[in-house]
């Protein structure tokens, strides 16, 4: 694994449970050792350094606060640790608990504050170090739905304010596109693509990638490329590729053969004399829209997103058409985007 | 299948009253939801339609008729838990196969075999049908245990949390297959979960539990768009709802501690009130209303969740796509005014 993080950078280690971004972290930090290889803190290497000699602050999923002692007491443990003086003690403290509005809770135990306070106050406890830089392993694990949005924010907003170097370990997808500069997304061990919000979800680096940005994932259907035009699953459902991506096609897949077709459930519109056909299979509200899911032919299922009027019961036929724009191709036997580009 | 009706059903614990005073009606063929936080008593619902609990106070009618004196067995309902309880060393057949084997059915094997491989059909496990259990996923697990409930074609199937064990890809996939299957068997389905998202796209009807009692009963667009408290505004939707204090002056609306300034959406609002602005109803326009700061974006992709400062006040806004907007511009923005809700200071819907 190579991955560079600058200064001031918010980097999201991405994945489901086991990829290894738990691990890449531990070994940032120094709780684990690497096997092979150098990981160097601003420029000096530290692969063999001490957890405390790298000038790291950790925030575990759990709070990890002290229960017996008050908030005030720990978030000014580092720093008595430290031997630093009462003075400075004081202003950082000040500072932190300003920045974090949690004022009002220095004289109160951790076991009295709510979860999202609580997870406030390991935040205060590792900003009141200043240390080179944050890693974060699931902070907002442990909190419950409307906590973890509020927190996300929080964070992220911390961040714009402090502009200290994170990396942050989440599975969460939603979070890692809130809050990352950039994403790092990992799976068995390795990573399968590093890049902004925008391209993990515009330009998936494979086919795991594009299932595992977005809610749902990019549809992706596999069908026969010739003649310019991909021969979809269902009975008369071709697409027509644009001009500009059918050399790159031909050359990346070598000849006219299987492709697989990927769009966002946004790239998608129901349209009376759309190319694509399927029926209904479900179709939910999700509140702010409706999610239609439509099958083209044995369970091929695309989930296309509507507004909320549209209603459409079970079974019911309908048509589509794609934003050409918004259309991405894969090679179904490496699994790797196409490029339109890589043919140029 | 049946329907089910629940007759002011009260169900104490030792210190704590779990339903107070609770009614609702499951119609035949209906996916009906109970949607609320841990403890508001879902689950003592779904056990005392069960049979499982019994109630202190009301009573449990199936078609009309109660079901009070009827022991668990007799009710004929079948549940579907979080945890997937299937027997590991049996196979995948022998799991559907086990509640029609049961001494009081008793069903022939031909009969048995044909459920079996209906349902197994249905759930799309077909494949598994000889495999040990404790070899599957988490997924076919759970299609495993909803199969189980399904070849016994019972009055109704009770539902506690049955995808909240799954990752939020396999949950997004069997929510959607769940919902087709109940739609096209037309069963009679109770389910029970705190997740919002999961309530919307699969009721037909949702109650709100809290603390024991309904707070509100109706359709996911009565749910949404006519949340009877600020309670149920801010338990469905994500973002959560906007809520500001506002107070009523001269036919205008104004958001304390802001610039906005709204024309009243409701003619009889009270002086002092709470609204409610979803987040996809504020909407950036080079020549909107409104003014503000962004001081925070947080990419989705599909769409983008904006924080806008006016005044002392940060409002949410949910704009489609990537914006092109930077943190510290300064943004207009309208607000859908038929979409405006709200609320007494008694956190009650102050009807339109």
């Amino acid at each position: 694994m190579d991955l560079t993080i600058h200064d001031g950078e918010f980097v999201v280690l991405l994945g489901p449970s086991g990829c290894g971004k738990t691990t890449t972290l531990r070994m940032i930090s120094g709780l684990e050792t690497v096997t092979s290889g150098q990981i160097l803190l601003n420029g000096r290497n530290v692969t063999w350094r001490h957890p405390s000699d790298r000038d790291i602050a950790f925030v575990f999923q759990f709070y990890a606060l002290y229960p017996h002692i008050t908030v005030r007491d720990n978030i000014t443990f580092p720093l008595r640790a430290q031997g630093e003086s009462r003075e400075t003690i004081e202003q950082r403290l000040n500072e932190v608990v300003r920045l974090l509005q949690i004022e009002h809770l220095l004289n109160t135990r951790p076991g009295k504050l709510s979860g999202g306070d609580q997870q406030r106050v390991a935040l205060a406890r590792a900003l009141v170090r200043r240390p080179a830089a944050f890693l974060m392993d699931e902070p907002l694990g442990a909190l419950d739905a409307e906590f973890r949005e509020t927190m996300r924010a929080e964070i992220k907003r911390l961040h714009i304010l402090q502009h200290a170097t994170t990396v942050y370990v989440t599975h969460d997808q939603i979070e890692a596109m809130a809050m990352g500069d950039r994403i790092v997304v990992m799976s068995s061990a390795v990573v399968q693509q590093v890049g902004t919000p925008t391209d993990v979800y515009y330009d998936p680096a494979n086919l795991f990638v594009a299932r595992f940005i977005g809610s749902p994932g990019m549809n992706l259907i596999t069908g026969h490329f010739a003649d310019g035009v991909v021969k979809m699953p269902g009975a008369d459902n071709r697409y027509s590729v644009l001009p500009a991506w059918r050399q790159p096609l031909q050359k990346a897949l070598g000849g006219e053969k299987d492709a697989v077709v990927g769009f966002r459930p946004e790239a998608a519109h129901i349209k009376p004399e759309g190319a694509l056909a399927g029926e209904v299979y479900a179709s939910d509200m999700h509140g702010a829209y409706t999610m239609l899911h439509v099958n083209m032919n044995e369970m091929d299922i695309v989930h296309i997103r509507g507004d909320r009027q549209a209603y459409y019961p079970i079974g019911a036929p309908v048509r589509f058409d794609l934003n050409p724009e918004m259309v991405r191709f894969f090679n179904p036997e490496t699994e790797a985007a196409i490029r339109r580009e890589a043919a140029q | 299948m049946s329907n089910i009706e629940l007759r002011q059903i009260t169900k104490d614990f030792p210190g704590v009253t779990a339903l107070k005073d609770v009614s609702f009606s499951v119609k035949d063929g209906e996916f009906f939801v109970l949607l609320g936080p841990t403890g508001a008593g879902k689950t003592t619902s779904l056990r005392v339609i069960s049979g499982l609990e019994r109630q202190d106070e009301g009573s449990v009618l199936f078609d009309g008729a109660p079901v009070d004196a009827l022991t668990p067995a007799d009710r004929d309902v079948a549940f579907v838990f979080q945890q997937y309880s299937l027997y590991p060393t049996m196979s995948v057949y022998d799991n559907l196969a086990f509640p029609l084997r049961a001494p009081l059915r008793r069903v022939p094997e031909p009969e048995i075999r044909k459920r079996v491989e209906e349902a197994a059909e249905k759930l799309r496990i077909s494949h598994l049908l000889k495999r040990k259990t404790a070899h599957l996923s988490g997924g076919e697990m759970q299609r495993v245990s909803i199969g189980r409930a399904i070849v016994r074609n019972p009055r109704v199937f009770l539902m506690d949390e049955p995808l909240s064990n799954l990752d939020a890809k396999l949950r997004e996939a069997l929510r959607v297959e769940l919902k087709h299957l109940q739609k096209t068997q037309g069963s009679t389905t109770l389910f029970v979960t705190h997740d919002q998202i999961e309530a919307l796209t699969m009721a037909d009807r949702i109650a709100v539990l809290s603390e024991g009692r309904i707070i509100q009963e109706g359709t996911p667009d009565d749910i949404y768009d006519r949340p009877a408290t600020t309670y149920v505004a801010q338990l469905v939707g994500t973002p959560r709802i906007n809520l500001f204090e506002a107070s009523r002056e001269n036919g205008t609306v104004r958001v304390k501690g802001s610039e906005l300034h709204i024309p009243a959406p409701i003619a009889t609002l009270p002086a002092s009130f709470l609204l409610g602005i979803r987040p996809e109803d504020v909407k950036p326009d080079p020549g909107g209303q409104f003014g503000g700061t962004v001081v925070l974006t947080e990419p989705l992709g599909v769409e983008t969740i904006l924080h806008i400062e006016s005044g002392e006040q940060t409002l949410l806004c949910l704009v489609p796509g990537m914006t092109s907007l930077r943190l510290g511009g300064e943004v207009r923005f309208n607000i859908v005014q038929e979409k405006l809700h709200c609320f007494g200071l008694d956190r009650k819907r102050v009807a339109s």
